[in-house]
């Protein structure tokens, strides 16, 4: 007989709540650096097509202070949404909590309805893709194959950007359900009744 | 104490730890050597050999920190020296008389941007060699780029590993040509392991040492070891 389950359980209460204000440090530092050069692509030959290039950010969107500031911030806060990421990911696996909270077919009672599963399949996609872009920007030569993938650092650089909007827009909506949806809010924070799987 | 005070003196706390103004201190300090030697790990002798467009010469920005493009002294030579056992003073005809490698690079400003070139130049484990150098921990860069007349000039150090890095060079060309003075004319150092405000321009002194002497944007808060 399966054990009674919280609906929310605590490792992915502590995972999603460290990932807040970590991600919004990241965020902020990366307006920052991307302040020293709010361009895209290698010099003289520009990618002028990306929005928000030649944008700049202003101070109460920005974090660190100054670009060297800002860079160790960066490369401090991503260790802690890698390991943070790192233990949500293998919970979601280990558990079979996946089943019902991401994009896949199958019988398992789901949690979310198919719109919210995809907007979190969405989220952990950008996620990835935030890590991987940022992993080949900070050692593009070392990591040349995954640089390689991502379109070299220019493209890397563009792929970093345009997930970190992704990633806002994700926000701006989830936090809309979850004002609509406010019944639920508290079970993020306590973990809610315990049920039967 | 009061709970408020404990609070306010953790945030306190927590903000002195990660206090930007001096990113080598506290918390943010602590990670930066930690990423030292995950860079120091990652960082192979592999030559970068990407198939790279250039960039169009004019569209190559050329940084200085003194107030105008720095000119070449009429006595200018290039030292090697430290822990040498023959200790070398270098003109730029010695230079092109010694073998040249030939690398094209792509640059990786710290500021986001990047930019391609042909690069010739002397290798930094030949002029170890040639100066009889030991295996010093660490190379340091010196340059006659100076933010004012009194001050002491542009200058980083290096790791080891880094600086004898196959591309590791003194260059004296760029796209097949003369280094012009927008470029660090009359050498600059040039390589493909390290962020540009390493690749020290107006090359003067090359030092074998056995400690770290940070560098010119280091000593200001920038990370020192700048792999990519
Ligand atoms: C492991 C995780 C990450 C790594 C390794 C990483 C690495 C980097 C690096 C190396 C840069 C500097 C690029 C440059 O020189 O211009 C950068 C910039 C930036 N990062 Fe990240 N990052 C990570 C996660 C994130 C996340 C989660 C966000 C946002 C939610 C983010 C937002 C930004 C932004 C907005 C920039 C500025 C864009 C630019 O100028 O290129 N980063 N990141
Ligand atoms: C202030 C901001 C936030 C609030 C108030 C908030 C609140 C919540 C609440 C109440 C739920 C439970 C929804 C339900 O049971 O119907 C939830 C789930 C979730 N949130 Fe957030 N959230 C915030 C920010 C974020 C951010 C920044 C991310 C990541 C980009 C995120 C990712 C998720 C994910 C993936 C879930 C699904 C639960 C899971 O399977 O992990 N949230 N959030």
């Amino acid at each position: 007989m399966a054990k009674p389950r919280r609906p929310q359980p605590l490792l992915i209460r502590i995972t999603h709540w460290i990932n807040v204000p970590v991600l919004a440090i990241l965020a902020m530092s990366g307006l920052q650096i991307f302040l020293a050069y709010p361009f895209f692509g290698p010099r003289g030959a520009e990618y002028d097509w990306v929005p928000l290039s030649g944008w700049m950010p202003p101070e109460w969107i920005r974090a660190g202070g100054w670009l060297a500031g800002a860079r160790h911030l960066h490369f401090a806060f991503m260790w802690v949404l890698v390991i943070n990421a790192a233990i949500y990911v293998i919970y979601l696996a280990a558990s079979g909590e996946w089943r019902r909270r991401l994009l896949w077919r199958n019988q398992a009672r789901q949690r979310y309805n198919r719109l919210q599963r995809a907007a979190y399949t969405g989220a952990l996609v950008l996620g990835i893709a935030e890590v991987l872009s940022g992993l080949a920007m900070w050692k593009p030569v070392q990591l040349h194959r995954l640089t390689w993938l991502m379109g070299g650092f220019d493209g890397a650089r563009v792929i970093h950007f345009l997930a970190m909007l992704g990633l806002f827009g994700f926000v701006i909506g989830h936090v809309i359900m979850v004002i609509v949806h406010w019944r639920k809010f508290p079970e993020m924070i306590t973990g809610g009744k315990r049920e039967d799987a | 104490m009061r709970r408020r005070d404990a609070f306010r003196a953790l945030a306190g706390l927590g903000l002195v730890a990660c206090d930007t103004r001096k990113p080598h201190k506290g918390a943010l300090g602590a990670v930066e050597r930690f990423n030292e030697n995950v860079e120091g790990v990652l960082l192979s002798d592999r030559a970068a050999s990407e198939d790279l467009e250039l960039t169009p010469l004019e569209a190559f920005p050329g940084y200085h920190v003194a107030p105008a493009i720095p000119q070449v002294p009429h006595d200018w030579y290039l030292t090697i020296s430290g822990m040498v056992s023959k200790p070398l003073k270098l003109s730029l005809d010695d230079l092109r008389r010694m073998p040249r490698i030939d690398a094209r690079i792509r640059h990786h400003c710290v500021e986001g941007w990047t930019a391609v070139a042909d690069w010739g130049g002397v290798a930094i484990s030949e002029l170890a060699k040639l100066a009889g150098a030991k295996e010093t921990a660490y190379v340091e860069f010196r340059s006659f780029d100076a933010p004012s007349f009194e001050s002491r000039g542009y200058w980083s150090s290096w790791d080891r590993a880094s600086a004898f890095h196959s591309q590791t060079m003194v260059a004296y060309q760029m796209n097949g040509q003369p280094l012009s003075a927008k470029h660090g004319a009359p050498c600059r150092l040039y390589g493909s392991v390290k962020l540009g405000y390493k690749l020290v321009k107006y090359l003067t002194e090359v030092n074998f040492i056995d400690r770290r002497t940070g560098g010119y944007w280091e000593n200001k808060g920038y990370e020192w070891f700048a792999g990519v």
